[in-house]
């Protein structure tokens, strides 16, 4: 049994690296059909082998092992290899149905472009990458995975490399994303060189013993497992888009709206989230680091939101969004809450799935244009976008019996139970972000489905996306209309988790869904509140979440569809707040002068200082010129004049005479 | 009676060499590039049984061949490699195949002759790593100058007398003490030149001190380390493609390749005494060059101060004395082979259209060059240290070995995973992806089938270690532990 096993894992990961290479290589011999077809039936093979895996894991199976050693040094292995637990199956299954979602929508969107096989090879990769992240029982494959996924991410956001915003963006998201890495990196070091392995299970076993000890980081003494969690959570803070490392994300925008979806959404952005829960031994031994990701946390649950209620571009809202709901998973994970935070990963996957499908389904709609002051009144001509969308809104605010509502109130509710220090001010950003949620989420159904249809106005030009010289927006008269099936399925089939997904909680928090695949955390103590499904959504209609959400929708609503000019006014007269958020706080501004103009300047100052004047200039150049000065002076003394000799010769012989004298006596 | 298997890895490729030289003359072109091609690959085919034949399980010599030479002096022609030095007659011979074969229709200009140059300077760089003679050693060592002397000196570009004349002195001036450093132990040992009696040999600290800097300046100038390395980026920027292929691939890793031969086990008590110097010299390396590397409007410089960066690691590998460090200092070393090559072939590759190397004569390279593109990207990465990628594994191993040793060593090594991206990344943007730049850009034609074939070997190289260096670690590991052994007992207690 457990060898079938074995090679099913196998199989699930190298099915879609298997659709990557068909259609990255044979897809533009082959064709577009041919290159759709492999991936899709890759991922597809992958998504019901997952399930069957799933069924494997539920009847209490699991699997830890090795499938190759990659190298040995100083005896210890550092291998390729599988861990199989709930919490591994549980994203396998959200990673290959969220991709086998965008997969089929993906031949609807990508249908006029040139990259068409391309795309679908990348997509392939991107899901082979990041089961490889999920699955891994060590800290190596983890970072191959890491790593990989980055790649992918590279790739895709550039996937237009034309556009000089496109490339822009996809370096930014590499290079930030480094960043995060490098912390990743030296977590990694300091675990290698304390515990001398990088095996999961052997790290977690053998970490309770190193609990006091100091970090190996000389002039500090910091506990090792904080410096250990700290610079793992910092490489968490990278990929998952936490501040203030989460300046790539909007920019990443700048991808195909498919992979925003998937990667930007859904799943890679997650990773962070899921490897510091899948360390939650680790993270459980640490209040401090614990401290610092709650904090991380709530500072990007609250500020990210707020940007999302003045930006015009429907991608960029969600992708707003998206950054405050990673800082709600990041926060459920500060507060000891791993499972509400692994839970809220699944929910959103699926319901910021459909708000980001859902927007890419307006934008063909209307010929490419994403700036919301073009759209209005949608909802009469893409029905099935705008109820998709509309479910997507409602579970992303948070409202209940919709999935958002079950993970993010409990993420609220952990918070306010939690002990871990910052816990206070954290709750209070939490509760600030759901208003700021409910407003967001509503703004975006409002602006763009509801009021007047504002397609051809002539003002307002995104100043995002008008310099690629593509023609965007409808023709005059051209009214927009639904997308084709391949569109919509995805939607409606995601959707309906977007509704249904919550209900899953008293399994998959409260219950003993994970076992001891990820550390009960603060949620233990909460489990004693808690009476089903329905006695919390009875609960949730009296505490301040549920009003806050609410309040945000009716501002949304008051400002959009009861007095649609009240937002510009606003604007005017609360300039330097919108400016402050329009310019994201200056993260960009700043990062572009300090960091990338410093490395610059430090660059050309050591080159043009260090290597050019003084090293060449002085060194080796000015060596030359003082042999070649003092062989100048020395070829003097030879003139060829006979007499000069002699005359050299007799005041030698006289010198040497005098010496010897002076010797001698 | 065993193949003399070293020998002909040495005289195959000379005598091909030798061959090739006779065909001069523009009728016999095409006969001296196949015979160089043949000879190349041949000179490969021998290589083959190190492979094949070697012992992971032992640290002495393999593959032995010793004669008696010039008795007198007890100089022998003594050959042997051990799991520290095999891997690099491999990478040599393969590379020396993909040299002949970028000339292929590029070199017009004296191509027996250049041809040649390549071919027997292969063969003397075999011999660099087999010789177990110190005075072989320095013979191969210093005899294979000449050759790449002239590839810079005649089918360089403008400034090519400027760059091979410092080339020449930066790396003599260095070898010069190294010979007084031979002799001094020459007389040491009563009388052996045998590298192996020079390990064995009890020296004080201070003598160890003084060999230690005869051979550092002979070995630092060639890796290079910082501050001695400003000669590589003239000599890139001057050589002809093939000469920056064997140049980064190859001539660089003989400087570290010195760092462990000679350095290590002969002043064992000095390279510990002198750990910290070697390690801050190497950091410097990794980021002093690393920023540099950035501001390069030069594709070639770029790369070269690329390779510095990269070869910093190496040093610090070696400098900090356990498993991890070494075998990921020589993992790296065969890894920037391979990276380092397919860089420079790439930027030939567009040399050869558009006469350029500067950065800002393209964009958009993508467009016209699908195929090229994605092997640019791919080795790009690979430069930038991704997993699954050569240039990941060493990278990976010294950080660990180095937070081992001091955190902030592994710190300021880890900074190469956003310097190395930045730059190699930064380049990539603006050279291949964008909008076609200009009339040069929109006139590319893709790889041909000559050009692909290099690229693919090289990717797939790149690949294989990536994702299974076990094979290439498992040749080291006895060695490297021998030699870490030998330098942690030292030599004052004899």
């Amino acid at each position: 049994m457990t060898m079938d096993m074995k090679t099913i894992y196998l199989l699930v990961v190298l099915c879609p690296l298997a659709g990557a290479i068909g259609a990255g290589f044979f897809g533009k011999l082959l064709g577009r059909a041919f290159a759709h077809s492999i991936t899709i039936a890759g991922v597809a093979a992958s998504f019901i082998l997952s399930c069957i895996v799933f069924q494997d894991v539920m009847a209490g199976n699991q699997f830890n092992g090795a499938l190759y050693t990659w190298t040995v040094t100083e005896g210890i292995n550092l291998e390729v290899g599988f861990l199989i637990d709930r919490l591994t199956v549980l994203m396998m299954l959200v990673v290959t149905f969220v991709s086998l979602m965008v997969h089929v929508y993906t031949i609807g969107y990508m249908a006029e472009d040139d990259g068409y096989q391309r795309f679908f090879a990348y997509i392939s990769l991107f899901t082979f990458s990041m089961l490889m992240l999920v699955m891994s029982n060590n800290f190596l494959q983890l970072f191959f995975g890491w790593e990989a996924v980055g790649l992918v991410s590279y790739l895709l956001i550039g996937f237009w490399f034309k556009r000089p915003t496109a490339i822009y963006a996809n370096l930014k998201a590499f290079l930030v994303n480094r960043v995060g890495d490098f912390g990743f990196l030296l977590g990694i070091g300091l675990i290698f060189a304390t515990m001398g392995t990088l095996n999961y299970s052997e790290v977690f076993a053998k970490a309770p013993m190193l609990k006091d000890a100091i970090a190996p980081v000389p002039g500090f003494t910091w506990n090792l497992i904080t410096a250990i969690c700290i610079g793992l959570f910092i490489g968490a803070m990278g990929k998952s888009a936490q501040f203030p490392l989460h300046v790539w994300l909007p920019d990443s925008m700048e991808g195909p709206t498919p992979i925003s979806a998937l990667i930007h959404a859904a799943t890679m952005v997650t990773a962070g989230i899921f490897m510091v829960a899948r360390m939650s031994p680790l993270f459980e031994m640490s209040q401090a680091a614990l401290s610092f990701v709650l904090i991380i946390g709530s500072i990007t649950a609250f500020f990210m939101a707020l940007i999302a209620i003045v930006q015009y571009d429907i991608k960029r809202v969600v992708a707003y969004s998206t950054l405050s709901q990673l800082g709600y998973m990041t926060m459920a994970l500060g507060a000891g809450a791993y499972s509400a935070g692994i839970f809220h990963l699944m929910t959103h996957a699926f319901f910021k799935a459909v708000l980001f499908l859902g927007a890419g389904s307006v934008i063909m709609a209307m010929h490419h244009e994403q700036d919301m002051r073009k759209m209005g009144g949608l909802r009469k001509y893409m029905p099935i976008t705008y109820f998709t969308v509309l479910i997507g809104a409602i579970a992303n605010a948070g409202l209940p019996p919709f999935a958002g509502f079950f993970s993010k109130d409990t993420i609220i509710e952990a918070v306010h139970a939690s002990t871990t220090p910052g816990a206070g001010i954290a709750y209070l950003a939490a509760l600030g972000a759901v208003f700021v949620g409910g407003l967001y989420s509503f703004r975006l159904v409002f602006f763009a489905f509801h009021g007047k249809e504002r397609w051809h106005d002539a003002a307002h030009h995104d100043d995002h996306h008008d310099d690629h010289g593509e023609h965007h927006g409808l023709a005059p008269g051209e009214k927009p209309h639904e997308s084709p099936w391949v569109v919509t399925l995805p939607l409606i089939l995601l959707a309906i988790p977007s509704i249904a997904a919550g209900w899953l909680i008293s399994d998959v928090v409260y219950g003993t869904y994970f076992g001891s695949a990820v550390e009960k955390g603060v949620i233990a103590a909460m489990a004693g509140n808690f009476h089903g499904v329905m006695g919390m959504m009875a609960h949730g209609l009296v505490t301040p979440p549920f009003w806050l959400a609410m309040a945000g929708l009716a501002t949304a609503y008051y400002c959009y569809i009861v007095k649609p000019d009240l937002p510009a006014n606003i604007r005017k007269k609360a300039g330097a707040l919108v400016t402050i958020l329009e310019e994201k706080y200056g993260f960009d501004r700043f990062n572009d002068w300090f960091f990338a103009g410093g490395a610059r300047n430090l660059g050309r100052g050591l080159w043009k200082f260090g290597d050019v004047a003084v090293i060449d200039g002085f060194f080796v150049n000015g060596t030359a010129k003082v042999i070649g000065w003092g062989s100048t002076v020395v070829r003097k003394v030879q003139t060829g004049v006979v007499s000069t000799y002699a005359f050299a010769m007799i005041i030698g012989v006289f010198a040497m005479l005098t010496w010897l004298f002076f010797r001698l006596y | 009676m065993q193949l003399p298997v070293l020998s002909l890895t040495i005289w195959v490729p000379v005598l091909a060499g030798i061959l090739v030289l006779f065909q001069s003359g523009d009728h016999l072109k095409a006969g001296a590039r196949w015979t160089a091609l043949i000879g190349s690959v041949l000179g490969l085919v021998v290589a083959v049984p190190l492979w094949t034949g070697f012992n992971n399980g032992t640290a002495a010599l393999q593959f032995v061949e010793v004669y008696q030479w010039i008795p007198r002096f007890n100089i022998r022609y003594a050959l042997g490699v051990d799991g520290i030095s095999m891997l690099f007659i491999l990478l040599n011979s393969f590379t020396t195949i993909l040299v002949i074969i970028a000339a292929w229709e590029v070199i017009q200009e004296k191509v027996s002759q250049y041809l040649a140059a390549f071919l027997i300077m292969s063969g003397l760089i075999n011999g660099v790593f087999a010789a177990t003679d110190a005075i072989l050693f320095y013979l191969f060592f210093e005899a294979m100058l000449i050759p790449m002397f002239l590839i810079i000196g005649i089918w360089g570009g403008p400034n090519r007398v400027y760059a091979a004349v410092k080339f020449f002195l930066y790396t003599l001036l260095g070898s010069l003490l190294m010979l007084a450093a031979l002799i001094y132990l020459y007389n040491e040992t009563r009388g052996s030149f045998d590298i192996f009696d020079f390990h064995r040999v009890p020296l004080s600290l201070t003598a160890q001190t003084l060999l230690f800097f005869a051979f550092f300046a002979s070995f630092s100038v060639k890796v290079p380390m910082w501050p001695v390395h400003t000669w590589l980026p003239d000599a890139h920027v001057e050589a002809p493609t093939g000469g920056s292929v064997v140049l980064a691939a190859i001539t660089l890793k003989i400087g570290a390749y010195g760092f462990l031969r000679f350095n290590l086990p002969i002043a064992p008590d000095a390279s510990q005494a002198l750990a910290g110097f070697m390690i801050t010299l190497s950091l410097i390396a990794v980021i002093y060059i690393g920023l540099v590397a950035l501001v390069q409007a030069d594709m070639k410089k770029l790369i070269a101060y690329s390779s510095i960066s990269h070869m910093g690691f190496c040093t610090l590998g070696f400098f900090i004395f356990n498993q991890q460090g070494v075998v990921g200092g020589l993992v790296q070393m065969v890894s920037h082979g391979f990276i380092s090559a397919a860089m420079f072939l790439c930027v030939g590759v567009l040399y050869d259209r558009v006469h350029s190397r500067e950065i800002s004569a393209y964009g958009g390279v993508a467009n016209k060059m699908p195929v090229f593109a994605a092997f640019a990207v791919l080795f790009a990465m690979a430069n930038s240290g991704l997993p699954a990628t050569s240039g990941f594994v060493g990278e990976f191993m010294v950080i660990l070995g180095a937070v081992k040793v001091n955190f902030w060593y592994g710190f300021l090594a880890a900074t190469t995973l956003i310097f190395g991206a930045a730059y190699t990344l930064w380049m990539v943007k603006r050279v291949i992806f964008g909008e076609v730049a200009n009339e040069n850009v929109a006139a590319l034609t893709d790889v041909n089938k000559r050009e692909m074939l290099m690229l693919a070997a090289l990717a797939l190289l790149v690949l294989f270690m990536g994702i299974y260096p076990k094979p290439f670690t498992d040749v080291m590991h006895v060695s490297v532990d021998a030699l870490l052994k030998h330098v942690s007992i030292g030599k004052l207690g004899l």
